[in-house]
């Protein structure tokens, strides 16, 4: 085998490269072979075709992503924008948080336990690297059929996946969503988020400058894991020397990753780093060209230098490897004895693999000898940019006209009840409490709120009590009818669910989870999702500090639903004031918050009673959000409100049961003047919450509401041991809490 | 009554957690000289019935299948008697 290096590439012009088995296009070879002059080497070939594949360049959703830049609100809060590892935002008293949504979608479906670990893993050290300390995490989860066989291979393997990684590393998991749909079969979605807490003067970047700075590479061994295209030009290219073929699979261990955070920690502490970057997808060719990129330019990088798990990895491998655990810093000279000696004391392997240099180039050297010499930029942040067609799908008009507001509905009080008992035990509607009891939910002990809370809350201060809120949400079904809508949909609820528990909203990341770009009606979807997420967050005044887009989620040319899924961090000053969904006390009041209209399209009543989908989901009115938001908010402060629960899925009904159920009381609920019992209990109309306000409170609050012209509806009581809603049906909470709550271990336990 | 074992190891290229935490112990503890350590797992099946083709084709499958995660873990099956058959997975 001999080395292809960059004077061997250049003296053989005409080798045959296998830029098509590595997923590159003509053109796009054609243009690698432009920008250098030459035909590029082994190593550079594949350090191009990873880091332009769609994982890596965003090549296909970049020209729509750039709406969440050029249409973002003006935010004070705002401290680190779009295009970082993950976006910063000011919470007030010097502190600053981050959070960031990701996806591991694809590694979970081929390997559920590590698939879903590694996702845990990889967005923690996003968090990390921007400096902060990782404070919580969640995880919204989207599968096939709960009664499908592979669900039962999927679900358990995520769900330990996650709890395994995150409970070794004491992170607390507050939240997330279970979803169940066709849709998803053979293409669960695994999403994964990481909170993180720092203070303003600790914020950190991605960049390599200042020539003569050292470059460390520092954590695990790297190995011939996650090495996809890798092994095609190994084998092509090279008479194979090293183990024929590699897996895509890497495996995490949450214990070095728990050295490597506090060993970064404490280097931040002593200000030893000028840049820094986590490895995750590309490894080493993302971590080098981004940071090359995003500073001056020029770097030279030895790469036998690497510390390795495998003595027999080709420089090709080395630079595609995505071993978990690993970072890498810039370090000024004077400080790299002291950083090495940190990383040693946390039993962390720290490596000097190279360093700044003035030039503008990012050169890579294998024992002396020249493999790598590219202009990072081209590699990093200059990939290309597609403007895929997209349309409208011919089958969009014939969905929204399948009306789900015609449907049949339940005709008396008993077949309202049968209904109610169907749609809580149905698997998307029932409580996913098996899920989230195996994840540790209150360790470092600053959990404010979890599952199955509205969002998660977490204490950052405790001293002052400073809090922050996060929610994710996300309804492919009505992304489906209609993906501008979608889109919005999910970050009202978001928003709301925030708002919900008192904290005030700030920031929004989103995890764009679509099918083929290729395919013009997913491009299509895409695009309208991009711009109704993008446009909502400007009238709302939540910029979009970071996300992830997964695409090709599809089996065939069966794509899943448009699955935008948006997370809302918030802020809330004391956490002592926050707002829990459980009704407690006997004799509060019930107000429902917001309009109702006859709004099925999409709805959990529609699926489980008829099996339909079609129609057009609920209207959007983002300014009646920012109200009931406000009123949420301010009722909450001044204690206006014991609970509150936001609606969604499910409507009404839902949420009482829930609150009810989790409180452990009743409710009278009355019909109100001018609906009907049906629209009145499974309507999914946005802007809504139910709360439950003391006696004491009911006219403070109720002028409240009328002073803002926000519409409230009083609905009922708190009382009892079932749930009445009076002149049609009464269900007792033990009957309930069995429908509601043995579903979920039925199917998977 | 015979006896197989199917032995279960990670794959040389994944990275082995607990097989590296017994390398990083051993110099501690006195043990100089170990470069590497994997840790794998072994099943002692007892069959009953006669140990023929059918056998342990069955044996081969529930290793495939359940004893090892073939994503990431190779098998092997021995039989355990004097002239041990070895069939590699």
């Amino acid at each position: 085998m001999t080395l292809d290096t960059v004077k061997h590439a250049t003296e053989t012009p005409d080798v045959e490269q296998p830029w098509a088995e590595l997923g590159l296009k003509r053109d796009e070879y054609e243009r690698i072979r432009e920008i250098l002059g030459r035909r590029p080497t082994g190593a550079e070939l594949a350090m191009y075709s990873v880091m332009w594949s769609e994982h890596c360049s965003y090549k296909s959703s970049k020209v729509h992503l750039k709406q969440f830049g050029e249409k973002a609100p003006e935010n004070d809060a705002l401290l680190v924008g779009i295009g970082e590892n993950a976006g910063v935002v000011d919470v007030g008293q010097g502190y600053a948080v981050t959070f960031k949504v990701e996806s591991h979608n694809h590694p979970s479906y081929i390997e559920p336990y590590q698939g879903a670990a590694t996702g845990v893993g990889g967005i923690v050290r996003d968090i990390l690297a921007m400096g902060a300390r990782p404070v919580a995490v969640m995880d919204p989860l989207r599968f096939g059929a709960a009664d499908h066989p592979d669900t039962k291979r999927v679900l358990p393997g995520v769900v330990a996946g996650i709890g395994g990684y995150g409970n070794c590393l004491g992170l607390p998991n507050i939240g997330g969503e279970v979803v169940f749909d066709d849709c998803y079969q053979g293409n669960p979605l695994v999403n994964a988020l990481c909170v993180g807490v720092m203070k303003h003067e600790d914020i950190h970047l991605a960049k390599a400058s200042g020539a003569g700075n050292k470059v460390i590479l520092y954590g695990a061994r790297t190995g011939g894991d996650g090495i996809g295209g890798v092994s095609v030009l190994a084998s092509e290219t090279f008479e194979s020397t090293g183990p024929a073929k590699r897996p895509a699979v890497q495996v995490g261990d949450p214990f070095q990753e728990k050295l490597l955070i506090e060993c970064t920690l404490e280097i931040f502490k002593e200000n030893l780093v000028a840049g820094i970057q986590d490895l995750g997808g590309a490894g080493l060719s993302c971590a080098t060209s981004e940071l090359a990129s995003a500073g001056s330019g020029g770097m030279r990088v030895e790469l036998d230098t690497v510390p390795l798990r495998d003595a027999t990895l080709s420089p090709e491998e080395i630079l595609m490897s995505e071993s978990q655990e690993r970072m890498c810093a810039i370090v000024e000279p004077d400080k790299v004895d002291r950083f090495l000696e940190i990383c040693e004391k946390w039993d962390v392997i720290a490596t000097v693999i190279g360093e700044v240099t003035d030039g503008d180039r990012l050169e890579i050297y294998w024992h002396g000898e020249q493999i790598v010499d590219v202009p990072p930029r081209t590699v990093a942040h200059e990939g290309p940019v597609y403007h895929r067609p997209y349309a409208r799908p011919e089958w969009q008009d014939a969905l929204q006209a399948d009306d789900a507001n015609k449907l049949p509905r339940p005709a008396s009080g008993a077949e309202l009840k049968e209904q109610v008992l169907k749609i809580v035990a149905s698997p998307n509607q029932a409580s996913k409490a098996w899920i989230t009891d195996q994840y540790d939910r209150f360790v470092q002990g600053n959990t404010v709120l979890a599952q199955p809370e509205d969002s998660g809350m977490i204490r950052i201060d405790a001293d002052t009590n400073l809090g922050v809120a996060v929610a994710t949400d996300g309804n492919g079904r009505y992304a489906k009818l209609d993906p501008y809508a979608g889109a919005q949909l999910a970050l009202a609820e978001a928003y709301r669910n925030v708002a919900t528990t008192g904290a005030k909203p700030l920031a929004v990341s989103d995890c764009l989870n679509f099918g083929s770009p290729e395919d013009p009606a997913v491009m299509w979807q895409f695009a309208e999702a991009t711009r109704g997420l993008a446009d909502a967050c400007q009238t709302l005044g939540t910029p979009v500090t970071g996300g992830n887009v997964s695409l090709y989620n599809q089996t065939g040319e069966t794509a899943i639903h448009p699955t935008p899924v948006v997370a809302v961090l918030g802020v809330i000053d004391d956490v002592t004031r926050r707002t829990p969904v459980a009704f407690k006390e006997e004799g509060q009041l019930l107000y429902l918050l917001g309009d109702t209209k006859e709004e099925f399209g999409g709805s959990a009543w529609s699926q489980v009673v008829h099996g339909h989908l079609g129609g057009l989901p609920p209207a959007v009115d983002l300014e009646r959000e920012r109200l009931l938001a406000e009123i949420l908010i301010s009722a909450s402060r001044d204690g206006m409100i014991d609970a509150a629960h936001d609606l969604s899925d499910g409507g009404l009904i839902q949420a009482v049961v829930e609150s009810c159920l989790r409180g452990g009381t009743g409710a009278r609920l009355v019909v109100p003047d001018g609906l009907d019992a049906f629209t009145f209990l499974f309507s999914e109309s946005a802007g809504r919450a139910v709360v439950a306000v003391p006696r004491s409170e009911e006219v403070r609050f109720n002028d409240m509401c009328g002073a803002r012209g926000l519409p409230v509806t009083r609905i009922g009581v708190i009382d009892g041991d079932a749930i009445d809603v009076q002149g049609e049906f009464a269900l007792s909470l033990a009957e309930l809490r069995t429908a509601h709550e043995e579903t979920i271990p039925a199917l998977l336990a | 009554m015979a006896r197989v074992v199917v032995d279960v190891m990670l794959k040389p290229e994944i990275l082995d957690p607990q097989g590296q935490a017994v390398q990083r112990a051993l110099p501690r503890l006195g043990f100089e000289g170990i470069s590497d350590v994997r840790q794998g797992k072994r099943f002692e099946l007892e069959v009953d019935g006669p140990l023929d083709e059918a056998a342990l084709a069955r044996i081969h499958e529930m290793a495939e299948t359940f004893l090892a995660n073939t994503v990431i873990e190779d098998f092997v099956v021995k039989v355990e008697e004097a002239e041990a058959v070895k069939v590699e997975s």
